[in-house]
């Protein structure tokens, strides 16, 4: 259908083939590979890459999926613009989707989720798929698009994406230093990331020179070269729940304050059973008003409700009866292995 | 009736026929015809409510405030019409984590006026806020103006509870950052009710921004108006909002609202920039020099709050001022690259000329959302033909300038049957697929979005007597 480039996504299809071809994993940078589970045993197969157009009036960029991040970027660097997707070393764009994790300016550039406006996907049949439109705005039919966002390449494999762009910032400038996390997160406006180690607060600020310059005076920190390192494991949870996590001198077991926020309203269902019970999870870095973790251990997979589970099931049975794409991974299945971060 | 009844109370359930006459339309031109329709109060209500309407071989239909213009609400299948207005409270508002817990029939505007006190808004704010409630954003995934630099309604829902089409009620998404699992929540944002009924929406607030400059600006035709948009773009800027007027829609406002627009102006922006001040200055300067360098004939920034909001008064009435023309109007709701504006447009007055109609633009041209509007008299015969003619006349012309169907008012029965000009056989089977893992008897809103048959190719149509 109306495909604007032809050659390499057929070819693409081609070599996933028919169900019949047998189980495929699709292998991006592998800056990511054990989330959600190792791939079982199964043919690899690989996207195309390159830039096909970029389109800095329209603020929209047309790449193939084994295409770095990096080099987005790069190309995108002379119209002043960048995508909103983490540029891990190596990382791809197909491969960062099918992830789905963000970067640690989440908090200043949303989810990955929303960077997506169309894709062209090879499905379970090995038939070339479109999902999404062309335009930052549409609501024409299923949003097929957020649905591939972190599933891991179980319901189809990414070979072409249109991603939306978004302004470089004039000036992005690091601080760092001891201070309330929560509190100075709602005195700044719009901060693209406040990390904190249960001691140190970082705070990254991006914007126009003269704003970046009046809230440096608002936080009234010491500027730094950039954030910390970044531990390896995720662990997710709803942003105040951080509040709950103890410097890791303490080494106390956070779960008990973590665990009863998640629903939040008296008539409202309990939230599903809290899994990290017993866990302690040592170092930490935490996205203040984001809710992501990073730890430096593996982290108990999270557990869906039943009716979310059960309607997981028949998505991915929907997508690929025969459980050809991606054997073994499953979105939210606990990693053995840390990711890029 | 008795078991529906019997699960709510009497007086919310509802079959008299001016009832049963004012459930069967919404604010699209289509009329339908529903068995019941129910008015429940909670979650288990909702449930309830679906349950039986399953166990007696009826669908439903969820409806919210009935503001949709694509039909999504209209009965078809004499279906159970299952309205959610009764469940209209703020159930909490979180200002640490900037999250509202809210139940489906809570207005638009209601919502945004409650935070206002504290500082933070609801982003999405289609044109229909001051009716159109929150259940009806997430069924359609609503946009509105300000949705230029905030993103329509899926980027400000974080989690959503739904009754299934099997009376299942389950929680989609979360306010954890990474819920397990696939995006459920994300897939259900702008089904237009066929996956499900929302009955409790987590949304993401967002803090008022402290600097807002809102402009006005003139110029002598809409192609002068629509490259200092693409200029604006490209410039790497996002204003808040950037809205288009042709000339016969501002003359119209005027006349209407008196808000101070330029009628002798061949085309009207409205730009608004927010941020922080010094940046808000900075790009404040780079619109105007575009504009004037564009060949504006006024730049103009409102002084104070009331001219400010004066200036969005216009821009808001502009559906009800087309009243004092023509009885009737027809809007249209399609999105073309920002680059293409210029030819749609001409292409879009054309079609209207062609078939002997009024047309009148005022949209969202940020973002490149078109909203022709058609102006007619319904009591002339044959009329609607040439309406229908020119309306998906004008949908062709977007699709072939690289356009899309629909920017927010969804595709429900209007456009059903032309989502095979933008998809083929295979998009419309994996969107067919997943319509099937959660509504494998077809019972939620049947015969909406998707044509019969997106599943084995064979298309089949919607009947013309929905037409009204």
């Amino acid at each position: 259908m109306g495909l604007t480039t032809t050659g390499p996504l057929e070819a693409f299809a081609a070599d996933v083939g028919p169900p019949d071809a047998g189980p495929v994993t699709c292998v991006g940078g592998r800056t990511q590979w054990a989330i959600g589970g190792v791939a079982h045993q199964a043919r690899e197969v690989r996207a195309p890459a390159g830039v096909v157009t970029l389109d800095p009036a329209e603020m929209t960029v047309r790449v193939r999926a084994a295409t770095e991040v990096a080099d987005v970027d790069g190309a995108l660097e002379e119209h002043r613009q960048v995508i909103a997707l983490p540029a891990w070393p190596g990382a791809t764009v197909g491969g960062v989707l099918a992830v789905g994790h963000s970067g640690i300016r989440r908090l200043g550039y949303g989810p990955v989720r929303d960077t997506l406006l169309e894709a062209r996907v090879v499905s379970a049949d090995g038939r070339l798929v479109k999902a999404g439109g062309p335009t930052v705005k549409n609501v024409s039919g299923y949003d097929l698009c957020r649905l591939l966002v972190g599933s891991l390449g179980t319901l189809g494999l990414i070979g072409e994406v249109l991603l939306r762009t978004r302004p470089r910032p004039e000036v992005t400038c690091w601080l760092a230093g001891v201070t309330d996390p929560f509190a100075l997160r709602h005195r700044l406006h719009r901060p693209v990331a406040v990390l904190w180690d249960g001691e140190t607060t970082w705070v990254c600020l991006e914007g126009h020179a003269a704003d970046v310059a009046s809230q440096v005076r608002v936080a009234g920190l010491p500027e730094v070269p950039g954030p910390p390192p970044v531990p390896p494991f995720r662990w997710s949870m709803p942003p105040k729940a951080i509040r709950g996590l103890e410097r890791r001198a303490d080494g106390r077991d956070p779960s008990t304050s973590t665990g009863s926020i998640a629903g939040g309203l008296r008539d409202f269902r309990p939230p599903p059973p809290d899994p990290f019970t017993g866990w302690v999870p040592g170092p930490f870095l935490a996205e203040v008003g984001v809710g992501v973790v990073h730890v430096d251990r593996p982290v108990p997979a999270a557990t869906p409700s039943t009716e979310v589970a059960e309607l997981g099931r028949r998505v991915k049975t929907a997508f690929d009866p025969t459980g050809r794409l991606n054997p073994g991974r499953q979105p939210g299945a606990a990693s053995s292995m840390g990711g890029a971060t | 009736m008795a078991d529906l009844r019997a699960a709510l109370t009497p007086d919310r359930v509802r079959d008299g026929s001016l009832e049963l006459s004012l459930y069967g339309r919404d604010a699209s031109v289509m009329r339908g015809e529903a068995v019941a329709a129910c008015f429940p109060t909670s979650p288990d209500e909702v449930a309830a409510c679906v349950r039986i309407a399953r166990r007696h071989g009826r669908p439903f239909t969820p409806r919210g405030a009935g503001t949709g213009l694509a039909g999504g609400a209209v009965p078809v299948d004499r279906p159970v019409v299952i309205v959610t207005t009764k469940m209209d409270r703020i159930l909490e508002v979180d200002t640490e984590d900037l999250v509202a817990w809210v139940e489906p029939g809570v207005v638009n505007l209601d919502l945004s006026r409650r935070l206002a006190p504290l500082g933070l808004t609801f982003a999405p704010d289609p044109s229909s806020q001051q009716a159109c409630s929150i259940g009806g954003n997430v069924a359609n995934n609503s946009g509105g103006p300000h949705c230029l630099a905030y993103g329509v309604t899926s980027a400000h829902v974080l989690a959503v509870e739904v009754v299934l089409p099997d009376g299942e009620i389950a929680i989609l998404g979360g306010l954890d950052p990474e819920p397990a699992g696939y995006d459920l929540r994300g897939a259900f944002v702008g089904s237009e009710g066929t996956l499900g009924i929302a009955t409790r929406i987590a949304v993401r607030l967002t803090p008022v921004a402290p600097a807002v400059v809102t402009m006005l600006l003139a110029f002598g035709d809409v192609a002068a108006a629509a490259a200092t948009v693409s200029e604006v773009i490209a410039s790497a800027m996002v204003p808040a909002a950037m809205e288009m007027m042709d000339q016969r829609i501002t003359i119209a406002v005027e006349d209407y609202v008196h808000a101070g627009y330029p009628t002798e102006a061949g085309a009207v922006l409205l730009v608004e920039l927010d941020g922080l001040p010094a940046g808000v200055e900075v790009e404040r300067a780079q619109v105007e020099a575009i504009a004037w360098r564009r060949g504006a004939s006024m730049v103009r920034a409102a002084s104070d709050e009331a001219e400010r909001a004066l200036l969005w008064k216009g821009r808001k009435s502009a559906f009800g001022a087309v009243a004092r023309i023509r009885p009737n109007y027809y809007l249209h709701d399609t999105v073309v690259p920002r680059s293409r504006l210029v030819e749609v447009l001409a292409e879009v007055y054309a079609i209207a000329d062609r078939h002997e109609l009024l047309v009148m633009n005022v949209f969202h041209a940020g973002d490149g959302n078109l909203h022709p509007l058609l102006l007619f008299d319904a009591r002339e015969p044959g009329v609607m033909n040439r309406v229908h003619a020119a309306g998906e006349e004008i949908v062709k012309a977007s699709l072939a300038a690289g356009g899309v169907l629909s920017g927010e008012h969804g595709i429900g029965l209007e456009k059903r049957d032309l989502m095979s000009l933008q998809f083929g056989p295979d998009d419309l089977d994996a969107q067919a697929r997943l319509r099937d893992a959660f509504d494998p008897d077809g019972v939620a809103n049947p015969t909406k979005v998707l044509p019969a048959g997106s599943r084995c190719g064979d298309l089949q149509h919607v009947p013309d007597g929905l037409w009204v």
